[in-house]
């Protein structure tokens, strides 16, 4: 069992790797808003440096739903999920291992992208920690979370957007306290820690109960 | 043929019980409406505008109650598989979507003499706000869907998701706005609310409630209609093929 | 693998969307044995296969293997759809790798990577991406997954779909093969195939009748 998990994760990196498109396409997505952004507000630069959090974390979060659409699409088009069924892993298992691969190639080069785009908007430097720790803990809800969504369009027209609107009013919580981690670093006076500890408690749970709804999901949907 | 025993059922009670509900519903809103208007004192400090609070919060307490229905007929068509669960579901969703869009509007105008301004970023109204989000999701997932069965299990999934994380949301838009606007809202709560409004809100309550599960019968019935209808034309639509 | 076994599917039914596609069907394979499936287009002969692999509800009806085990059916058969479930950025071997260590088979070294894919003549272009095959060197690629991780049951959905006369004949030699080693199989083939089938159901006239 261990042996097929390490398998299908080991094969989802790659195919992200190879066909390095969703990476690259998310990467200068989120670039680009936090381009805009500045132009559409003006180049005040305490204004930006106040909204610096907020922006960073919700163009994140757009730009992680943009591929998410693809967590289970490829496989169902090709008939792939359909043999992954067959194998030893339960579907759950292989909703989060699928999860995860969404993780460690959108998430992680989305959140090591963050602290720089973070100089654009003239967020201070000391808190570029603070938004990679937030950032850390709180994207990999934002993947888990994708996946109910990817497993409930499977196979749909416009998934994508029918997928961002069932998704995101999801992200709120995650939202609320990541932001809150990185302003409580730059303003203080309440710790940057409480909100943070409550975004792993959030990503935690997400973790848990996402690859269930997802796997329910995908059996409705495996016809 | 699908198998119609339960909804035959449905749509015989419904029969029944649609002149006395629809009787109910009038005479409490007649009620309710008299109190709210000639009955209930203007407030010292808002005047009229209270009388608001008569559509505001029966609309935001059936906002809720259509949410919990939707949860429960998703529990009941994921694990009981019952056929009247989905249809429940799916009907109920517009509903309560509209009367969550009602309690925005009621709240922004109710918002305009009190703060000055039609939209606040309270935590009372940006949880209605998301709340809303949720059902126009759920509604356009139902869209989306073709096949009945695989929008019926996709939106009790939606559903169930969505009411796990209500709570949360709650609770972090309340952390959120107690973060960025310390304690200068306009709170209504239980205790500030003066005894001689509280008669007419309960009426008002009432009625709504009725009102609802009048349109949300009136809804499944037309909706367990319109698949008797789809049901049939395949039928035909297989006699003409064979 | 050869371990002796029977599959017994008993009073299967199944719906589609309110429509009955297949009722009280009921059918036994021993090992060693095949089952062509035949009927026209749209009778339900992929709906059957995929029921038997769990990949759709049927509506009631058991399906048993026997003995039984402790592994579930779905782990214990290998199902050969439309759909060839090939990556296209990934080699041929790296394909059968992947199948290889996903359902558990027998460690795929160079040598038995080699041989496998000699079943099929794919041997020279092992280290080719999915996307340059033609559709019968992705149908062949599709069906060597088979050979990886032996399964008693194989269900075939018209396996011999875009192979040539000769590609035809070795898929025909690999199940003969599956079936001496005591395996069973259900295949459905519009082709004629020059098998031994034990056991044939019409799907067409089950339902004229």
């Amino acid at each position: 069992m261990i042996r097929a998990a390490l398998a299908l994760l080991g094969r989802d990196l790659r195919l992200a790797w190879r066909e390095g498109g969703a990476i690259g396409t998310a990467l200068g997505f989120y670039f680009a808003v936090i381009v805009l952004t500045p132009l559409g507000l003006g180049p005040d630069l305490n204004l930006l440096s106040r909204i610096a959090p907020g922006i960073l974390w919700v163009a994140l979060l757009l730009a992680g739903l943009l591929s998410a659409d693809r967590i289970f699409h490829n496989d169902y088009e090709d008939g792939s999920l359909d043999l992954l069924t067959l194998g030893p892993l339960p579907l759950e298992l292989v909703a989060g291992i699928k999860s995860l691969a969404h993780w460690i190639t959108t998430g992680i080069p989305l959140t090591l992208l963050a602290p720089v785009l973070g100089l654009l908007l003239n967020l201070p430097i000391e808190s570029s920690g603070f938004l990679v720790l937030s950032l850390l803990a709180g994207t990999p809800a934002v993947s888990f979370v994708a996946a109910i969504g990817a497993g409930l369009t499977l196979g749909l027209r416009r998934s994508g957007v029918l997928m961002a609107l069932m998704i995101l009013p999801l992200y709120v919580p995650a939202l609320i306290f990541g932001v809150a981690t990185v302003s409580a670093s730059i303003t203080g006076p309440a710790s940057p820690w409480a909100p943070l500890m409550i975004l792993c408690g959030i990503s935690l749970a997400s973790l848990v109960l996402s690859p269930i709804a997802a796997a329910a999901a995908l059996r409705a949907a495996l016809r | 043929m699908i198998s119609l025993a339960n909804p035959t059922r449905f749509l015989e009670l419904v029969r029944i019980v649609l002149p006395w509900l629809t009787g109910l519903t009038v005479i409490l809103f007649a009620v309710g409406l008299y109190l709210s208007f000639f009955v209930a004192p203007p407030d010292y400090q808002q005047g009229e505008t209270v009388k608001i609070m008569f559509i505001h919060v029966p609309s935001a307490w059936l906002a809720m109650m259509a949410y919990t229905v939707i949860a429960i007929a998703a529990l009941g068509s994921l694990i009981w598989r019952h056929p009247l669960a989905d249809v429940a579901g799916k009907t109920a969703a517009p509903i309560g979507a509209t009367f969550t869009f009602l309690a925005l509007i009621t709240g922004s105008l109710w918002g305009k003499p009190m703060w000055g301004t039609y939209w606040v970023w309270d935590a009372r109204l940006t949880s209605m706000l998301v709340l809303f989000l949720l059902y126009l999701g759920l509604i356009a997932l139902w869209e989306a869907i073709d096949e009945p069965s695989r929008a019926g299990k996709a939106a009790a999934i939606l559903a169930l998701v969505g009411f796990v994380n209500v709570p949360i949301i709650k609770f972090s838009v309340d952390w959120w706005n107690t973060l960025h606007q310390p304690a200068s809202v306009f709170r209504m709560g239980g205790s500030t609310i003066d005894p001689s409004l509280l008669a007419p809100l309960f009426v008002m309550a009432g009625a709504f409630t009725c009102l609802f599960l009048l349109l949300h019968f009136l809804a499944m019935r037309a909706e367990i209609l319109r698949r008797r209808v789809g049901a049939l034309q395949q039928i035909e639509a297989q006699r003409a093929a064979a | 693998m050869a371990r002796a076994k029977s599959l017994r599917a008993r009073n299967l039914s199944c719906r589609r969307g309110g429509r009955l596609i297949f009722e009280k069907l009921s059918f036994a394979l021993k090992s060693g044995e095949a089952l062509l499936l035949t009927g026209p287009n749209g009778v339900g002969k992929t709906t059957l296969l995929r029921g038997l692999a769990g990949l759709l509800p049927l509506e009631h009806g058991e399906i048993a293997l026997s003995p039984a085990t402790d592994q579930p059916l779905y782990e214990q058969l290998h199902y050969v759809g439309h759909l060839n479930g090939i990556k296209t950025s990934l080699s041929v071997a790296e394909n059968l790798q992947f199948w290889c260590e996903y359902y558990g088979g027998p460690p795929l070294n160079e040598e038995r990577l080699e041989t496998v894919l000699a079943r099929f003549g794919l041997d020279p272009i092992a280290q080719l991406p999915g996307a340059l095959l033609s559709a019968g060197q992705k149908r062949k690629l599709a069906l060597l997954r088979l050979a990886v991780a032996p399964r008693p049951l194989w269900l075939l959905d018209e396996p011999s779909v875009s192979l040539d006369r000769a590609s035809t004949r070795h898929l025909r030699d690999m199940i003969a093969e599956h079936l001496e080693e005591g395996g069973m199989a259900v295949v459905t083939s519009h082709i004629p195939m020059s098998l031994a089938f034990a056991h044939r159901l019409d799907l067409g006239k089950r339902r004229a009748s």
